[in-house]
C-alpha cells in the first residue's frame, strides 16, 4: 500500500493541473447564466437564466452571420483541406526514387514548423495591395491590384489556402504510416488479378488508408466549431468581418477586449456544446458502419 | 506484363515527378522570396522588382532590428518560456503518465476518463481567462507556462510508451529493493529517452511559436514573446505606417519574418526525424 502512495503522489501535480485549469473553468461556465461581476464573484453574482443566450440569438444582429461564418469556414476547410494529404500520400507512395521521395517529403513538412504569426505575416506582406508580390505578379497580366485582405469575398480562400500550404505535407505522415502497414501480398494478389497501377492505388493503397481517414475525420469534426481562430485573429479586420468573423473571434472581442464576461461565456458555451454533440454523433455513426472509431 | 503496363505507368511517373517538383517550388518559394526581400533595397521590393533573387543588397532592415531592444528582450522571453514550459511539462506529464500505465492501480480508470473528457469539452476561453486572472498569474511567465502545461495527447502517448516497457525489468528492480520512485527514476526514465525527446521537442516548438496566450494574458511589453513583437511589427504596422522613416519599412517586415524563422529552419533538418516518429506514436490510437 505504501508503494501506491508514492504513485498517487507522483500523479498529484498533473491531477491538480486538470482540476485547476480544465475543471474549474468548466464550473466557471455558470457565469453564462449570471450577470457576473468580478467584484462579487461566482457565488455573489445574480442568476439571470438564459438571458444571455436569448440576447445573442434575438438581439445580436451579427448572431446568424457568426454562425454561418463558423460553419462555412469549417465546411470549406473540410472539403478542400482534408483530402489534400490523402492525395499527396498516394502520390508520395508512387515515387520510385527513394532519395527523391525523402527530399520531397522533408520539404513538404517544413511549413508545419512555421508559426501562425509568421504564416499570417507572409500572407499580409505577399497580399499587400501596393507592395505585395502577388499583386505585382498579377500586374504582369494586366490585372489591377486587389485589396485581398480588405475584401470579404477573398477571406475564405486566403484562409483555407494558407492552411493547405501549411498542413498538407505534415498531414501525409499518418497516411504514409498506414500505407507502410499494408500487407505486400495484397499488391501481389492485385497484380496477379491484372490490376494496373491505378487500380492498385485505388483498391489496395487507398483502402489501406481508410481507418486513419475515419479517425482523422472524427477528430476534425471534434474541432469543427473552433478551427483556426488564432489565425483568423491575425488575418481579419473590420472590413472582412462579413465573412471572417466567427464565434470564437467574437468571444475574444466581447470577453477579453470588452470584459463582457457572462455574455461571451454564453456564446462560447453554445459553440462548445455544438462541437461536443458533433463529435459524439460522428463517432457513433462511424462506429456503426466501420470497425475504426475514436472510442 | 511489365512491357504492357509500362506506357501508362511511365507517363504517370513523369507527371508525378513534375508535380512533385512543382510542390517543392510552392513549399520553398515563399521563404526564398522572404529572404531575398529582407536583404534587398526597400524601393526594389516595393516596386516589385524582387521576384526571386535579391536586388541591390541592403542590410538596413537587419541593422534596425539588431539595435531594437524589443527584439532581444522578446527573444530572451521566448527562450525562457520555452525552456521552463518544456521542463515542467515533461516533469508533470511523465510523473502522471507513469502510474497511469500500471493497470493494477486503483482509480486509474477514473483519472484517465477525467483527462480524456477534456478533449471533448472545455470551459472555454473566458472561464479559463478568469481562473488565470483569479490566481493572480496575469502578466507573469506562469500565465504562459501553466495553462497549457499538460497536453492530454502527450499524456496518453507517454502512458502508452510506459505501458509497453517490459514489466520484468521493473519487477527485478523491486525485488532488489527499489521503491516505486527509484524504479521510475533509474529504470523507466532512462529507457524512455525517445518518447521524452519527441514530446519535449513538440512542446518546445509549440511554445516557441505560440502567441495567443501571450496576447490575452500579458500586457507588459517587457514580457512579450517574439511572436507578439512580430505580430505588432508586421500586422499592426500595416495600419499605422506613418511613424518614422519609411524607407526600410517593407524590408523590415521580411527581415522580421526571417529572424523568427531561422532558428526553426536551422534545427529542422536535425529534429525532423524525431517529429515524424512522435507524430506516428501519437497517431496510432491516441
Amino acid at each position: 500500500m505504501r508503494k501506491h502512495k508514492v504513485l498517487y503522489l507522483l500523479m498529484l501535480p498533473g491531477i491538480l493541473y486538470y482540476v485547476i485549469f480544465k475543471y474549474v473553468p468548466m464550473y466557471g461556465i455558470i457565469i453564462a447564466f449570471q450577470n457576473f461581476s468580478i467584484g462579487r464573484g461566482i457565488t455573489g453574482s445574480k442568476f439571470v437564466g438564459f438571458k444571455h443566450f436569448v440576447d445573442f440569438f434575438y438581439n445580436t444582429p451579427d448572431a446568424w452571420k457568426l454562425i454561418r461564418n463558423t460553419i462555412l469556414l469549417n465546411v470549406y476547410d473540410l472539403l478542400f483541406r482534408f483530402p489534400v494529404p490523402i492525395l499527396l500520400a498516394l502520390l508520395f507512395h508512387e515515387i520510385r526514387n527513394r532519395a527523391f521521395k525523402g527530399f520531397v517529403q522533408s520539404v513538404s513538412y517544413m511549413p508545419h514548423f512555421l508559426s501562425t504569426v509568421v504564416i499570417a505575416g507572409i500572407m499580409v506582406t505577399f497580399l499587400s495591395q501596393q507592395t505585395g508580390i502577388i499583386n505585382h505578379m498579377l500586374g504582369w497580366f494586366g490585372i489591377e491590384p486587389i485589396l485581398f485582405l480588405g475584401l470579404p469575398e477573398w477571406f475564405r480562400t486566403i484562409y483555407v489556402g494558407s492552411e493547405i500550404w501549411q498542413t498538407a505535407g505534415w498531414g501525409t505522415i499518418l497516411y504514409l504510416a498506414a500505407i507502410a502497414g499494408v500487407d505486400p501480398t495484397l499488391y501481389e494478389a492485385a497484380k496477379i488479378d491484372g490490376a494496373n497501377r491505378f487500380q492498385q492505388m485505388r483498391h489496395v493503397t487507398l483502402v489501406g488508408m481508410y481507418p486513419v481517414m475515419i479517425v482523422l475525420f472524427v477528430l476534425t469534426l471534434g474541432h469543427f466549431m473552433e478551427t483556426g481562430f488564432q489565425k483568423i485573429i491575425l488575418l481579419y479586420n473590420p472590413m472582412t468581418y462579413e465573412t471572417a468573423d466567427v464565434l470564437n473571434t467574437f468571444v475574444y472581442r466581447r470577453g477579453i477586449l470588452s470584459a463582457d464576461f457572462s455574455f461571451a461565456t454564453a456564446v462560447g458555451l453554445f459553440q462548445a456544446a455544438i462541437g461536443f454533440l458533433l463529435v459524439v454523433t460522428a463517432n457513433r455513426i462511424v462506429r456503426k458502419y466501420s470497425e475504426s472509431s475514436l472510442w | 506484363m511489365k512491357i504492357k503496363s509500362s506506357l501508362g505507368s511511365k507517363v504517370f511517373d513523369v507527371l508525378n515527378t513534375v508535380f512533385m517538383l512543382l510542390l517543392v517550388v510552392i513549399m520553398v518559394y515563399p521563404l526564398v522570396y522572404v529572404f531575398s526581400a529582407s536583404i534587398s533595397d526597400n524601393a526594389m521590393v516595393v516596386s516589385g522588382q524582387v521576384v526571386l533573387w535579391p536586388k541591390s543588397i541592403n542590410l538596413e532592415a537587419y541593422n534596425r532590428l539588431v539595435v531594437n531592444p524589443d527584439i532581444w528582450i522578446s527573444y530572451w522571453n521566448t527562450i525562457r518560456y520555452t525552456v521552463v514550459q518544456t521542463f515542467f511539462s515533461l516533469l508533470v506529464t511523465g510523473c502522471m503518465a507513469y502510474p497511469l500505465a500500471k493497470s493494477w492501480l486503483p482509480g486509474r480508470k477514473w483519472i484517465l476518463l477525467m483527462a480524456a473528457f477534456t478533449l471533448l469539452f472545455s470551459g472555454g476561453m473566458i472561464p479559463t481567462f478568469l481562473v488565470v486572472q483569479h490566481l493572480g498569474l496575469l502578466n507573469s511567465i506562469w500565465a504562459i507556462v501553466l495553462p497549457s502545461l499538460v497536453s492530454t495527447w502527450y499524456l496518453f502517448i507517454m502512458r502508452t510508451f510506459f505501458a509497453a516497457l517490459p514489466a520484468e525489468l521493473e519487477d527485478a528492480a523491486t525485488i532488489d529493493g527499489c521503491g516505486s520512485l527509484q524504479v521510475f527514476l533509474r529504470i523507466v526514465l532512462p529507457l524512455s529517452v525517445p518518447v521524452l525527446v519527441s514530446i519535449g521537442l513538440f512542446t518546445a516548438v509549440n511554445q516557441w511559436n505560440s502567441f495567443f496566450d501571450a496576447l490575452i494574458y500579458l500586457n507588459d511589453r517587457s514580457l512579450y514573446p517574439l511572436q507578439i513583437v512580430i505580430r505588432n511589427i508586421i500586422i499592426s504596422s500595416s495600419n499605422v505606417q506613418g511613424e518614422g522613416n519609411t524607407s526600410y519599412i517593407e524590408t523590415l517586415k521580411y527581415a522580421m519574418i526571417m529572424i523568427a524563422t531561422v532558428p526553426i529552419l536551422c534545427v529542422y533538418p536535425f529534429v525532423q526525424k524525431y517529429f515524424v516518429q512522435g507524430a506516428m506514436i501519437g497517431g496510432i490510437k491516441g
